[in-house]
């Protein structure tokens, strides 16, 4: 039995705001140390899938060197390993991956060279522990064509989803696709797994379909369905979160942080691993104050930090108080500032005396759809000039310079964008 | 500039009880996440070393374990690279040991010969430093050696007895050295790291090792200083041996401390100290804990007080465990209600529930790897 697991990694996450206008949402820093991508790669190995493509498409770059040739994973191996997958051209004009269902299609190729029996689909940016053998065994099972990875989720959420109904052997009858009016709240995880018979089938009639958009909850599915496939639902029953907002990936960073977290990175059986940087330990000075906190490698902590999560080779001064936040790597935090409710990115530069974060919501006047919580966001490598005073619900763009300034506080739901 | 580097990696002639009864001192762990020897291999690597050699012989198994292929100091290569010279049996010799560092050099002679470098720099993997070689290198051609020595002017309360005295010429030339003398002579000391011409030594070493010259100082260089042309280069930073004492051991880690010390050891961009890396998650200090002036690794949990000590990487400490003045090595777990003061906890120790651990005044308590208190 062969399994090859293909990698959805292509993802715009566009509600994350500045955070992924340059970078792939697989490649968002999360947890202290790692990046999204880390989880599902991690899950493969862990569960022994050593034959993984990586599909790519929007804003490589940082994905692409962060993967490298799979060594953290240990997929820098002979006969199998990380293969990253960008789109081509060729004589017969493949381009950009058109959809999900698109990516895998224009990549029947590299599949077909491994000729897998199973082939388990999968997404870049969502954070789980899951050891893929066990839905691998329920379709072995089942004899299914495909099967999908599912949880209940609450009625108010599950327009975000693909919602299945299903028959008591929990077949699946029929398969909505972010519906208006869902029927069920059974949500599809973006997990499946597939005969890979059945899928490339499936792939080239639908590559032929003109009317098709190409992707696999609107297209591939359904019409599986219709032709009387055999697919069924799995049913997971651990933590799995799709970060896909502000709210979210804040939440979800903090929710992992807690005394008892629901997924537990210091778990020594199912370790989640990543390309760790060069850096000596923490250090926590004389004075300082740290509470229900991660506080990466290369940080030194002179002030206080509270229910955050500080990536690795951060700098907080002294006098400096940072709460319920996530600062990622390299950041450095001057003295006697104030961070509160804060999303800060890499390589930021942060001066004395600023205030993050402070005074009531306000609705954003710059993107209602993206910054709709108190949480302000500070984008990559930007600059905060001393005594700034930023609002909640504010947004800083990437690349934001001393000489971008032209007031000396931004209000709640405004921003900076370049 | 072809430099091959050697590196000694201990013998049973140290001082750090229980902490070398199954390692060697150049795999004693130190600062949290690195072990001794990361010093001086990053050193040569970031000095464009490419060909090391590292002489093992007492309990290497920890050391091999961590060195591996040399995959994280960028030696798993196919020319040049990370090679292990253990003694060995041959139709020759039935010695399985070396008898000193000459000896070890000798026995390896067709590693030495085989490698296309001109130049061989010996360094010790117990030495604690940060520093480019590259100038040393320079220093030695420029003077037209056979050998360069580093040295290093000694602090206030270095115990001379430990370390060889030299005393040099207006050129820093070395007309004497007073190895292991316990009368005050010089105040430079010599950090047990050579640079030598690798045709002169390997002459040396065919002329004395043969007689019974064993030691390359002692043996070889001292006796002949009139003769060769031996220099001396001032090294002026921070520079420790960690196999002294069990003292020294400790007050080196707690030097890890002082803002100082960490920025010339770690934050130095172009040298880096690279390490074994491991995927342990980011330390997590709980609701009720509290941690000051410390050193953490990652996979640590911390729900108790920590303060003034180092934690080596996946250590759990208790709720309303104090922990005061500590080094507590890898994957320790320290249960609820422990105090712990003044205290060398070795790996995966474990320390039951309202265990209380005083070093006496000034003493220093060390507890073996794997007990279980």
């Amino acid at each position: 039995m062969r399994v090859l697991a293909i990698i959805l990694a292509g993802g715009q996450g566009t509600r994350l705001g500045v955070i992924t206008n340059n970078l792939a949402k697989p490649a968002v820093p999360f947890g202290g140390k790692y990046r999204m991508i880390d989880f599902t790669l991690s899950n493969c190995v862990n569960s022994n899938i050593n034959t993984v493509g990586v599909v790519t498409q929007y804003m490589p770059h940082r994905l692409v060197e962060h993967l490298g040739i799979g060594k953290p994973w240990d997929l820098d191996i002979k006969g199998g390993g990380l293969h990253i997958l960008p789109p081509y051209l060729s004589r017969s004009g493949t381009s950009w991956y058109q959809g999900t269902a698109d990516a895998v299609y224009q990549n029947i190729e590299f599949i077909e060279r491994y000729k897998p029996d199973f082939v388990l689909l999968l997404s870049g940016d969502h954070v789980y522990k899951m050891d893929y053998n066990d839905i691998i065994d329920y379709h072995i099972e089942k004899d299914a064509d495909g099967t999908i990875a599912c949880m209940e989720v609450p009625v108010s959420e599950a327009h975000r989803f693909g919602i299945m109904v299903t028959d008591p052997f929990n077949r699946i009858i029929e398969f909505q696709e972010k519906p208006k009016e869902p029927k069920g709240t059974l949500a599809s995880l973006g997990i499946y797994v597939f005969k890979w018979n059945f899928l490339k089938d499936a792939l080239i009639r639908d590559a032929k379909d003109n009317t098709s958009e190409h992707d696999f909850g609107k297209n591939i599915i359904p019409k599986s369905l219709k032709e009387n496939h055999m697919l069924y639902a799995f049913n997971f029953e651990g933590y799995w979160r799709d970060v896909g907002t502000i709210e979210s990936y804040m939440d979800c960073n903090l929710e992992i942080i807690s005394s008892l977290p629901p997924l537990d990175l210091h778990d020594e059986s199912w370790k989640i691993y990543t390309q760790s940087e060069e850096l000596p330990p923490a250090f926590i000075a004389k004075g300082a104050s740290v509470v229900k906190s991660f506080v990466s490698e290369g940080s030194e902590i002179y002030g206080t930090v509270e229910n955050s999560v500080i990536f690795q080779g951060v700098t907080i001064s002294k006098g400096t108080y940072v709460k319920d936040s996530i600062i990622m790597n390299n950041v450095f935090i001057g003295k006697n500032s104030y961070i509160e409710k804060t999303v800060i990115a890499e390589n930021t530069v942060i001066g004395d005396s600023v205030e993050i974060g402070k005074g009531k919501f306000a609705e954003s006047k710059i993107d209602k759809k993206i910054y709709n919580s108190d949480i302000t966001v500070i984008g990559f490598n930007s600059k905060i000039k001393d005594q700034m005073i930023i609002g909640k619900n504010c947004v800083i763009d990437n690349e934001v310079d001393l000489k971008d300034y032209d007031v000396e506080e931004i209000k709640s739901g405004e921003g900076i964008l370049k | 500039m072809r430099v091959a580097g050697l590196i000694l990696s201990g013998s049973t002639k140290d001082n750090l009880d229980k902490l070398t009864l199954k390692r060697t001192s150049a795999a004693v762990p130190v600062f949290g996440k690195y072990r001794a020897i990361d010093f001086t291999l990053s050193n040569m690597v970031n000095s464009g070393i490419t060909n090391v050699g590292v002489f093992t012989q007492y309990n290497p198994r920890s050391l091999m374990d961590h060195l591996g292929s040399g995959k994280e100091w960028n030696l798993d290569r196919k020319r040049g690279g990370l090679f292990i010279l253990q003694p060995f049996i041959s139709p020759q010799s039935h010695k399985m040991y070396y008898e000193g560092t000459a000896d070890a050099l000798f026995q390896n002679l067709t590693y030495l010969r085989r490698s296309y470098e001109d130049f061989v720099l010996i360094g010790s993997g117990d030495h604690i430093y940060n520093m480019d070689f590259r100038s040393l290198f320079k220093y030695h051609v420029k003077n037209g050696a056979d050998v360069t020595l580093l040295t290093k002017t000694a602090e206030e309360g270095t115990n001379f007895s430990q370390y060889g005295q030299v005393i040099t010429d207006e050129n820093n030339r070395i007309t004497q050295i007073y190895e292991k003398d316990s009368k005050y002579r010089s105040s430079k000391i010599f950090l047990g790291v050579y640079f030598i011409n690798k045709a002169f030594l390997l002459e040396m070493l065919y002329a004395n090792v043969p007689n019974g010259k064993f030691d390359l100082l002692k043996d070889i260089i001292i006796p002949n200083l009139s003769r060769m042309r031996v220099f001396s280069y001032e090294f002026d930073g921070y520079w420790k041996n960690i196999k002294k004492s069990v003292e020294d051991y400790y007050n080196i880690n707690m030097d890890i401390l002082k803002e100082e010390v960490r920025n010339e050891l770690f934050y130095l961009p172009e040298r880096k100290i690279y390490t074994k890396l491991k995927d342990s998650a980011p330390p997590k200090i709980n609701v009720n804990a509290e941690v000051s002036n410390s050193f953490i690794s990652d996979g640590c949990i911390i729900n108790g007080i920590v303060r003034n000590s180092v934690l080596s990487r996946d250590v759990y400490i208790g709720a309303g465990s104090v922990i005061e003045d500590c080094i507590i090595l890898q994957g320790s777990y320290l249960e609820e209600g422990s105090i712990i003061r003044k205290t060398i906890i070795d790996k995966n120790v474990r320390i039951r529930s309202g265990k209380k651990l005083e070093g006496i005044g000034n003493e220093i308590n060390v507890i073996e790897k794997g007990a279980v208190l």
